[in-house]
């Protein structure tokens, strides 16, 4: 869990998303829709973004998860920057999810177009309607890679 | 949720003998997961398969392809002889649900998943799907994105899957490991129609575990192409779609093969569409004439008379985007 070893002995209907703010106390990741619906709960296991609320967390034994917490040490990752350079958020909800569905798509190397970074991300809702400055956010962090 | 046991199946023969005690496989656990959640799956015990070998891509010694049980959706998508043989597969997949989701969810999951119908989803109302002799809400309720074909009067669900429409069309087989052995079965007659037993929705014996689906050789150069209509352009069910190959040669049309998602309650293989085309020369004129009779057989709801209509336009426009303008 972002770096870390963590054992834990949990209830196994606990979701990946419960265990990560309930137990871990790792509040950044939201709980929107918690039926795979919004993204709110996106983080990666082993390298791959996947939705927190649909994922049993008895299933990730010896997994690799990182939550926005854990996405950078010191400073702020690129794609965290991005954000704030772009404005691409208002209320904040949706943003840790937005932020670690950005990281993977610019990691599937689907930043090919603003349509296509769209298409990429469309497993993320933002009801604010921050979606123009996503896009930007994404293309803005993908071309430093 | 309720409680449940959970265990890990150490190979293919511990789940199927797991599945044979009635254990429910989990996978990408993307449908089984939510539909726990909201009580609709009440599974004593999940049996995890994701350790299971059943993960490998392999081209078969005709020339088709064999796609793992395991095997995520984003990988099959992005594999290299899955997307130039049959690119009506890639398209099928990435037009489906989210990148994440795609990240999580397995080729076996997909075809088993449940149908997006509300009533089924919803544990108050009537599903006979759900909850056999309770009725169906949908029949007189709001059934807008419901089946305008394969329905009964028990159950007008559509299969929600994409990628299931184009191994409809593709011909593509399930095969089975069993507490007998192995087997194969025909796609189209995989998933079942409601009839009246809709809570029957597949072919699968007890035990019975998916390991691949194979899709046989077709004839080449093979041009393919999936078509999804919806509300939203993307991250949503389709209204209408359309899977399409076609083998041209000699200036006719040599093989045409053609199934159609989001009107019916199985992935709806357009065989009346497919003979107009054989032998035929390529023409607009052509793909008009063959799509208007995708929808013959179609009988409508109350709010979705709008499918039959938009269901022939899928597939004309599929059929030119394939086959080529002329």
């Amino acid at each position: 869990m972002n770096g870390e070893r963590r054992t834990v002995t949990v209830d196994n209907r606990t979701s990946l998303l419960d265990l990560v703010r309930e137990h871990f106390g790792l509040t950044g990741t939201k709980k929107g829709c918690d039926a795979g619906a919004c993204g709110a709960c996106t983080v990666l296991v082993d390298g791959h973004r996947v939705n927190g609320c649909l994922t049993l967390a008895v299933r990730l034994d010896g997994a690799e998860v990182i939550t926005i917490e854990g996405l950078s040490r010191d400073e702020l990752h690129p794609l965290q920057q991005a954000f704030i350079d772009q404005d691409a958020f208002q209320c904040g909800f949706c943003t840790p999810g937005q932020i670690m569905s950005g990281v993977g798509c610019i990691r599937e190397r689907h930043t090919g177009s603003a349509s296509e970074i769209r298409e990429w991300m469309s497993g993320n809702i933002c009801r604010c309607g921050c979606y123009v400055k996503i896009v930007k956010a994404v293309q803005q962090a993908a071309k430093g890679r | 949720m309720f409680p449940f046991t959970y265990t890990k199946a150490a190979d293919t023969r511990a789940a199927v003998a797991a599945g044979q005690r009635g254990g429910r496989f989990i996978a990408g656990g993307t449908t089984l997961v939510d539909l726990m959640r909201e009580t609709v799956e009440r599974p004593d015990t999940v049996v995890d398969i994701s350790g299971l070998p059943l993960g490998e891509i392999t081209t078969t010694r005709s020339g088709g392809v064999r796609i793992g049980a395991l095997v995520r959706m984003s990988d099959a998508a992005a594999d290299r002889r899955v997307r130039n043989t049959f690119p009506v597969i890639s398209q099928a997949l990435e037009l489906s649900a989210s990148a994440q989701l795609r990240n999580m969810a397995t080729i076996g999951g997909n075809i088993m998943q449940r149908t997006r119908c509300t009533y089924f989803r919803d544990v108050s109302a009537a599903c006979n799907k759900r909850a056999p002799g309770s009725g169906c809400a949908a029949l007189e309720g709001f059934n807008r994105s419901h089946a305008i074909l394969g329905g009964s009067s028990q159950c007008v669900a559509t299969h929600p899957s994409d990628v299931a429409v184009a191994f409809a069309a593709l011909e593509a087989s399930v095969h089975l490991l069993g507490p007998d052995g192995e087997r194969g079965v025909p796609f189209t007659e995989f998933l079942l129609r409601p009839g009246n037993t809709p809570e029957r929705e597949h072919a699968l014996r007890p035990g019975e575990l998916i390991t691949a689906v194979e899709i046989p050789a077709h004839p080449r150069p093979l041009r393919s192409g999936y078509l999804k209509v919806r509300d939203r352009q993307s991250y949503e069910f389709a209204l209408t779609s359309a899977a399409v190959a076609l083998h041209l040669g000699g200036g006719v049309v040599r093989a045409a093969k053609v199934a159609a998602g989001g009107v019916g309650t199985v992935p709806w293989k357009l065989t009346a569409v497919e003979q107009r085309l054989l032998g035929e020369r390529p023409s607009d004129r052509l793909w008009t004439a063959a799509a208007a009779v995708a929808a013959d057989d179609a009988e409508p709801l109350a709010h979705n008379e709008f499918k039959v209509e938009l269901l022939k336009r899928t597939v004309e426009r599929q059929l030119r985007v394939v086959g080529g303008t002329r």
